[in-house]
């Protein structure tokens, strides 16, 4: 056991005196979460908008004046039939179009209650989802300042539509994607570079000689980088929920067990690495190219998984990190239990497993 | 005499077998890098490895000091089998690689530390064996600094230091000399001699037939066999050369 501790003191010191591991340990993950985050909820300002009056009356007006009055929308066009919401929204400008029912203020008067359909571009679906969101907020206004005041108990029922992404795929998804990139980085690329310096300096081969036998070896190694990890995902959360509001709907506890699975993984899959490079060039590319790339851009992180090519559909689902993030959104937003995702759970189990024996084998063959 | 009354008789005149090779053979595919080897080094001597660049000479320490598996043949290390004892021979040698492998980051106290501790050793006689060891290296005032600021020569003499730290029967060395200069290099035999008398066999491989002049016995191998095996002065006279250069050469061609 005194063994044992002396060698994972000992990698703490190797992480602790180089200051570009330290740097992409601990200032990383809080630079992209702030960059994701920032970028992703950023205020909207100036967003041009199209209005389909169906009614021209005087309610209609007045919510309009509102909407344009408040600041984050400007007026581009006025439309005059269905066709030209679609034909407005392909020239690009347009981030919304707010669409009147017919008789909107005969309607209000007469069953309480009339309806306004809110159409927004999602191909960019954090800005759909905002300007929506403030567009309701405006509408919500109006509706308590103007006709409640009067103490009249009309209500105004806003129709959303999220044009070209129906379910708003990709909202909340930095945190679960960042989570997921971070974790990959930490635990699978910067074990598998550690794990080839030893090699490529030659101390593997005096630690193989000395009677510490190979598992207790790999572990001292990756301990470190397993809590060092567990601090990251740590922080994310803590950011996200703090500095951005982000809700955790389900149980923290859960989260973090699930989020341990994902930092096995990620281990087993940098320890495999490692089997099979010799420097730490070589572990820095296999990670580079066949880890953090394809976690980027196939795992649903940036683009949706349903827009792509079928291969592509095919490639992402043996992307660990597809499982991770589908696992931290239910949890996180939707507050899903074990029942909901006990098969992206097993799915992830499955690759540690895999992973791990791969690695073994390997190991074995290397030292016939 | 078979082997076992052999053995006896060696123990007997004090001139036990440490290390026992019987008909070794390592294959890799097709390629033989080991060829027959069957040679003894006893306990206490300084055994030189001689070969070129690629003669099999890595290959058969590695396999003598556990980090890869004989393809076929008996070996004994220390007394131990290396097919099933391979824990009790990792416990009773040591080893220096041609890369003198420490860690850079670390300072040479902690490099120190480590390696006993690897070993198993007690904190407190590492402590104090680190105090002893630090005044002969005469590196008292360099303890703290970090071994990416020491010269090479310096580097080796710790690797070597650390390499026996555990008071091993045997210390391995796979090209130890290599990159230093002359007067480091003849320091450095200084040490491996100060080892020997203190009974740690050396099994030391090189290339630079001078350093062949130093050891007890040598033996060299050429395209994975053993060519001839003796002490420097019988080899010469066998092969009727003025020094191991000329021996070398004559076994090479």
């Amino acid at each position: 056991m005194n063994r044992f501790i002396g060698f994972v003191k000992k990698e703490f010191h190797h992480i602790f005196r180089d200051s570009r591991t330290m740097l992409i340990l601990f200032g990383m993950p809080i630079a992209q979460i702030l960059i994701f985050g920032y970028v992703v909820s950023n205020e909207i300002t100036d967003v041009r908008i199209g209005i389909y009056d169906k009614s021209k009356d005087h309610v209609t007006q007045e919510i309009t004046n509102k909407i344009i009055s408040s600041g984050f929308f400007i007026l581009h066009e006025n439309l005059n039939s269905d066709e030209e919401i679609e034909a407005a929204f392909k020239r690009g400008i347009v981030r919304e179009v707010v669409v009147f029912e017919p008789n909107f203020a005969k309607n209000l008067e007469r069953d309480g209650s009339a309806a306004i359909q809110i159409i927004a571009d999602a191909s960019d679906a954090n800005t759909a989802n905002m300007v929506s969101n403030y567009t309701q907020a405006i509408i919500n206004s109006y509706v308590k300042t103007e006709l409640m005041a009067q103490g009249m108990p009309y209500q105004i029922i806003p129709e959303i539509r999220m044009l070209y992404n129906d379910e708003l795929k990709g909202v909340y998804m930095f945190v679960p994607g960042t989570m997921a990139l971070i974790l990959m980085l930490v635990s699978a690329m910067m074990t598998s570079i550690s794990i080839a310096r030893e090699k490529e300096l030659g101390t593997m081969e005096i630690l193989l000689v000395s009677p510490l036998k190979p598992l207790p070896i790999v572990i001292g190694k990756v301990i470190p980088y397993m809590v060092l990890s567990f601090v990251n995902a740590v922080v994310i959360i803590a950011l996200s929920y703090f500095v951005f509001g982000m809700p955790i709907q389900g149980n923290l506890v859960f989260l973090m067990l699930e989020t341990l699975l994902f930092i096995f993984m990620a281990l087993s899959l940098g320890i495999l690495i490692s089997t099979v490079s010799n420097s730490q060039m070589v572990a820095m590319f296999i990670s580079m190219f066949a880890l953090l790339l394809p976690t980027m851009l196939l795992s649903g992180f940036i683009f949706p998984v349903e827009n792509m090519p079928k291969v592509l559909q095919w490639l992402s689902s043996i992307m660990p990190a597809k499982y991770f993030i589908t696992i931290v959104k239910n949890i996180m937003i939707k507050g899903s239990g074990i029942g909901i995702i006990w098969k992206e759970t097993l799915i992830l189990a499955g690759m540690t497993m895999f992973f791990l024996v791969m690695s073994i084998k390997k190991f074995k063959v290397r030292l016939e | 005499m078979n082997d076992r009354e052999k053995k006896e008789n060696y123990m007997t005149k004090d001139t036990e077998n440490i290390i026992v090779v019987k008909n070794l053979m390592k294959k890799f595919g097709s390629f033989v890098a080991n060829d027959n080897l069957t040679f003894e080094v006893r306990k206490g001597e300084i055994f030189g490895f001689l070969g070129a660049n690629g003669a099999g000479k890595t290959t058969a320490i590695k396999i003598l000091s556990g980090l890869s598996f004989p393809t076929s043949g008996d070996v004994m290390v220390a007394g131990y089998d290396v097919y099933k004892e391979r824990e009790l021979v990792k416990k009773n040698i040591g080893y220096m690689s041609q890369k003198f492998s420490l860690y850079e980051d670390l300072t040479v106290r902690e490099n120190i530390r480590f390696y006993g501790g690897i070993y198993g050793l007690s904190s407190k006689y590492i402590k104090e064996k680190t105090e002893d060891l630090l005044e002969r290296l005469k590196m008292k005032d360099i303890q703290n600094s970090l071994i990416s600021s020491l010269p090479l020569g310096w580097k080796q003499k710790i690797a070597f230091s650390v390499a026996i730290f555990h008071d091993p029967k045997i210390v391995f060395l796979d090209e130890p000399t290599g990159g230093v200069d002359p007067i480091t290099r003849r320091d450095f035999w200084e040490m491996i001699y100060e080892a020997s008398n203190a009974g740690i066999t050396v099994f030391v491989t090189t290339h630079y037939m001078d350093e062949a002049e130093y050891c007890d016995r040598v033996s060299i191998m050429d395209k994975g066999r053993i060519e001839g095996m003796d002490t420097p002065g019988e080899l010469k006279r066998q092969f009727d050369a003025q020094n191991m250069d000329e021996v070398f050469l004559k076994i090479a061609r």
